[in-house]
């Protein structure tokens, strides 16, 4: 177990190196710095003060290992746009995306889970035949789309919840909170129903077509031959049994949320990092652009590394290699 | 020992409507087994024998069902009961045992809590009383130190072990019949001797009568007290297992006899039964089996013989008629 967690922690990080490599990348095939930040009147004298200055002309695995050290220290330099520290603009920014990112999931697999155990235990009902025409929707539709709907019903027509914006934020030191003010609440449900929609589709089909199958084993049969009641062979047994596919597609769809929150943010003008992400490429704010692609491969990296260990914990079968018997 | 019927089966029908018509798995099947009783039930692949153990149980699975008959046990009507009612006689009046011990368990579960969980739906106990009962079980089973292996999972048994925890979880409420559905068939040949003895002293010492499925012949032999024969569906022979073995009275049992190799008999060909069991929707005519017997007259083709008494047995065969053909 220790060594397995090792042998994945070298591997996230040889993947992190390689993330690092490519948003490196972009400040080198995009432009040169120096050309952005002097003028067309500068001395060339200046210009090669500058260029040894700033490092620009050291040997590429020197550079790049120094990216590295500063990106280990949260420095990621100067936003080209606002002149501010794109750490700490993507650190004032990222409660909101996490926050959004959270709701959403929670809302998926809130609704997904049992819909699917529905569904999969009743597949020939209407109510489950229903469930499955309308995810064929929630999976086709856009996500602009579906924002823009739920903003017409909710905002124009209703007129009950916001169409923009986060409302009232708390601060916890350097996190800031919308999920304990009634505005901050009311902000984060349409954009939640938004980005969650499309997993928890996923998440529902996931969950039924796992059911259908394990209901079919035979340890199910031999459950129901011992004369267990019903909710402990669907929920005890069965339920048990879907978990680890479906704890793998949540795990990576909670980065593509993350990740993904892009288009959300921008309909519902959420104040998150995606919606900075969209301004910098407005402006090829590029340090903005590289510090979000770091980050994003860090999130899938964290998350994969989660899921991984989740593993362990539900199925017994990867728990026990090299011990011959059992017992903790 | 055969003096109450445990269990009846009085012609039982069961049925799978498919796009292509009515399959009927299994066709007026009636059989009885007393308390304590071993009743072997053989045949090939598709008789009927496993359908007709799983309706037992009331686990059919849909679109299959029971289309006439019925099933009681201790003279209660079983077929028909709900679900929630029928919940309570599985495990705790009638066990069960399948056919692949390497995927009968839940792999996810230690089988101590499987056990637990088992001896707790039926068993008026506390936690502690049901862990009790569960590593006892264990032992029963054969499982050294059973106080260890209880905290083990499924995968760490080898397949003979399984099916010794598969036993113990079919005993654990003490039903009264169990119903082993080939309980051999995918385990070793050295494991198999071992499993069925194990099963059969453990019936004997809890007065469980047993409906073994199986198409092993040697293990009825060995096993049972009585045996029905299955052919396409149907019950073709019933008997004591020493008269059905030495007196078959119908050709397909004959066959089935023949077809067992025997030590000292070096040069005989084993004989054969030629040609294949028909197919649930290409039942011919007639006795089912007619086809394929080497007795076969007129009367077969047309008209299908019922059980009827042939020495100590019941075989479905017009050679053992005793009235005149009607044709």
């Amino acid at each position: 177990m220790i060594a397995f967690i090792v042998r994945r922690l070298v591997q996230a990080a040889l993947v992190m190196l390689a993330v690092a490599f490519v948003s490196f990348a972009m400040f080198n095939f995009i432009g040169d710095p120096v050309a952005n930040i002097v003028g067309q009147d500068t001395p060339a004298d200046q210009i090669v003060e500058l260029r040894k200055a700033l490092g620009v002309d050291d040997p590429m695995p020197v550079r790049f290992g120094r990216f590295v050290v500063n990106a280990m220290q949260g420095k990621f330099g100067l936003s080209y746009r606002t002149t501010e520290p794109v750490g700490r603009m993507i650190a004032d920014r990222l409660p909101a995306t996490l926050e959004l990112s959270l709701v959403a999931a929670i809302f998926a697999l809130a609704a997904g889970i049992p819909m699917g155990v529905f569904a999969g235990l009743y597949p020939n009902s209407w109510l489950s035949r229903m469930m499955m025409t309308v995810s064929l929707i929630g999976i086709s539709l856009p996500t602009f789309l579906i924002g823009i709907l739920l903003i017409y019903i909710f905002a124009v027509i209703l007129g009950i919840l916001p169409s923009f914006g986060r409302g009232e934020t708390i601060k916890f030191g350097f996190w800031s909170t919308g999920l304990l003010t009634v505005s901050g609440l009311k902000a984060i449900i349409l954009p939640a129903i938004t980005l969650g929609l499309f997993q928890l589709t996923l998440i529902m089909r996931l969950v039924r077509s796992e059911m259908m199958e394990v209901l079919r084993t035979d340890y199910i049969k031999f459950a129901r031959a011992r004369g267990l009641s019903n909710r402990a062979v669907h929920f005890g047994h069965a339920l048990k049994n879907t978990l680890v596919p479906v704890i793998t597609i949540t795990g990576l769809q909670l980065g593509a949320i993350i990740a993904f929150a892009i288009i959300t943010e921008t309909v519902f003008s959420w104040p998150g990092v995606g919606l900075l992400f969209l301004q910098s490429v407005v402006y090829a704010d590029i340090p903005v652009m590289s510090t979000y692609l770091v980050m994003i491969g860090f999130v899938f990296v964290v998350i994969n590394l989660i899921v991984d260990m989740l593993y362990f914990v539900v199925d017994p079968r990867l728990r026990t290699q090299g011990r011959t018997s059992g017992g903790k | 020992m055969t003096s109450p019927k445990l269990l009846e089966v009085k012609n039982l029908r069961v049925e799978f409507p498919t796009r292509r018509g009515t399959l009927v798995a299994v066709d007026d099947v009636s059989l009885e087994i007393a308390a304590g009783e071993v009743l072997g039930v053989v045949g090939e692949s598709g008789a009927g024998k496993s359908m007709t153990g799983t309706a037992i149980i009331g686990l059919l699975e849909p679109p299959g069902r029971i289309a006439s008959g019925e099933i009681r046990l201790e003279g209660r009507r079983i077929d028909n009961l709900p679900y929630h009612e029928m919940r309570k006689i599985r495990g705790r009046q009638i066990g069960a045992i399948f056919q692949d011990p390497l995927t009968s368990l839940n792999p996810l579960y230690k089988v101590g809590d499987q056990l637990v969980e088992t001896i707790l739906t039926h068993l008026p106990m506390t936690h502690a009383q049901a862990r009790d009962r569960a590593v006892k079980l264990l032992e029963d089973v054969g499982i050294p130190s059973a106080a260890e292996r209880i905290n083990s999972y499924p995968h760490q048994f080898s397949g003979g072990m399984r099916q010794r925890v598969v036993i113990a979880l079919a005993l654990a409420a003490e039903p009264k019949l169990i119903v082993a559905d080939e309980p051999t068939t995918a385990l070793d040949v050295s494991i198999q001797a071992q499993i069925i003895q194990l099963l059969k002293k453990l019936c004997r010492e809890h007065g469980t009568a047993v409906m073994l499925v199986t198409h092993d012949m040697g293990v009825i032999a060995e096993t049972a007290d009585r045996v029905a024969v299955m052919y396409a569906g149907r019950i073709a022979e019933i008997g004591p297992v020493q008269e059905v073995i030495k007196r078959p009275h119908h050709p397909y049992t004959m066959g089935l006899m023949g077809a067992i190799p025997t030590m000292g008999h070096k040069t005989e060909r084993l004989t054969q039964i030629d040609g294949s069991m028909p197919r649930l929707n290409a039942i011919p005519r007639g006795c089912a089996f007619n086809p394929r017997c080497p007795k076969v007259f007129d009367r077969c083709r047309v008209e299908r013989p019922d059980l009827m008494p042939a020495g100590q047995s019941h075989a479905s065969c017009w050679l053992v008629a005793k009235e005149p053909a009607h044709v």
